[in-house]
């Protein structure tokens, strides 16, 4: 299981942030390497030549590709300390399709909160907060998705924590009025060294935000 | 009793995934078929979420996402592996799997479209062959899974069938065997493969559904 590991990322990816938790929460050391997308390094566009996208885990110079598939492929080979999918084939099918059902909704929804304004806008809002509160009700009284401890789920939804403060403001509303204990999972998540140390800082995916919507014209 | 049951539709390749799955494993199940333009209070209650076939039950407990479902089996019965045992070969089906899954969804809108959106869709489609022609499958092997049919033969299943019926349909021609040579070959080997060759929908019948679904969802545009 030893060997280089090196993490092709970009810092807003909430993508890239499941791995960088992945890795932390099994003490994995690695190189983080910075990517610029209007400029890809020739490594990234040789390490995933089909998507030519962030992120990618390079391990013993091989290529895994997709974060969820990495952060599997993380938990397989570093299968001695801090699972994140559970044993029971059941519990796996569950873990993966909420994983699946954040894949297609969580990040196109949240992504119209910031990108569109009026009445397109409050649907995505109403989609957003809807989705939200699905997965709430999957996480019911337990401490985390995963049950005592981060779990797959887990890691697949709470990088986008960092991202709400920004579609709070672009969106004018509030979710933890709508999903309090969401956000009070966030926040438990939160005080675990892999989760803080692997988010970025609210108020810079802000300022991310407000760029980007300079550049696409966005008002 | 049974205790696999699979709630299903011939009309859709996803569930012939798993129908492939559960014979190539020998697992004995009970199909009930779903009529998905009046959906059963039984599919509605095992996939309150989504409200789509395929759905697995196993000993009562619903499974849903055809390729979550695959995943199920695939670790509930070992038997006929069909994923590397490796690690990093299993990170690299899984990519491709999760590729077929995102990108065999522009097949279906080749039929269910004209003009401009139909060439956006068989430009996307193209697209998806051209990248699994040149980076998916490698020069002299049967299958994407070697000498046997694996996961990911089973996740590309809509371009070895469907795509031919729906290029029929759609007045389209597009998968022709001197621009896909490696994948045209692999469609024939997959297609030969007993547990497929005898679990496909009949041509026939899904031709005249795609005839006549696509002129529905036509007509409201037409003048």
């Amino acid at each position: 299981m030893e060997g280089a590991v090196v993490l092709l990322d970009f810092w807003p990816s909430m993508f890239g942030m499941r791995t960088r938790i992945a890795l932390a929460e099994k003490g994995i050391k690695y190189e983080y390497k910075e990517e610029d997308l209007r400029n890809k390094s020739e490594l990234l566009l040789q390490m995933n030549p089909v998507h030519k996208k962030i992120p990618v885990l390079i391990h013993n110079g091989k290529p895994v590709c997709e974060s969820l598939i990495q952060v599997q492929y993380i938990d397989e080979v570093w299968n001695d300390r801090a699972p994140l999918l559970p044993s029971d084939p059941y519990k796996r099918a569950i873990a993966r399709f909420w994983a699946d059902f954040i894949d297609k909704k969580i990040y196109d929804q949240g992504s119209k909160v910031w990108k569109t304004k009026g009445e397109e806008q409050e649907t995505a809002k109403k989609e957003f907060i809807e989705s939200l509160k699905l997965l709430e009700g999957e996480l019911g009284d337990k401490a985390y998705f995963g049950g005592e401890n981060l779990g797959f789920v887990d890691v697949a939804l709470v990088p986008f924590y960092s991202w709400f403060y920004a579609y709070e403001k672009c969106g004018n509303f509030s979710i933890e009025a709508e999903c309090p204990k969401l956000i009070a999972w966030a926040m438990r998540c939160m005080q675990k060294e892999s989760v803080a140390k692997s988010l970025p800082d609210r108020e810079k995916i802000y300022e991310f935000i407000l760029h980007m919507k300079k550049i696409f014209g966005i008002e | 009793m049974a205790a696999v049951k699979l709630l299903g539709t011939w009309r859709s390749p996803y569930c012939f995934k798993v129908i492939w799955a559960l014979k190539l494993k020998g697992i004995p199940y009970e199909y009930i078929e779903e009529d998905v333009f009046d959906k059963s209070p039984l599919l509605l209650q095992y996939n309150q979420i989504h409200k789509k076939v395929p759905v697995l039950v196993h000993d009562g407990k619903p499974i849903c996402e055809s390729t979550i479902i695959l995943l199920y089996i695939e670790e509930t019965w070992p038997q006929n592996p069909l994923l590397p045992i490796d690690p990093y070969e299993r990170a690299v089906a899984l990519f491709w799997i999760k590729y077929a899954d995102d990108k065999t969804q522009s097949i279906p809108k080749i039929y269910r479209t004209t003009g401009e959106e139909q060439e956006q869709a068989v430009k996307e489609c193209s697209e998806m062959l051209e990248t699994v022609e040149q980076h998916g499958l490698i020069e002299g092997k049967k299958f994407f899974g070697g000498d046997e049919i694996n996961m990911v033969d089973i996740a590309f299943c809509m371009v070895a069938h469907w795509l031919g019926v729906l290029e029929e349909v759609a007045g389209i021609k597009m998968f022709e065997p001197h621009k896909f040579p490696k994948l045209h070959s692999w469609a024939q080997n997959f297609k030969s493969v007993p547990v497929i060759k005898e679990n496909l929908p009949d041509d026939e019948r899904m031709f005249a559904w795609l005839k006549h679904r696509r002129e529905m969802l036509l007509a409201p545009k037409s003048n």
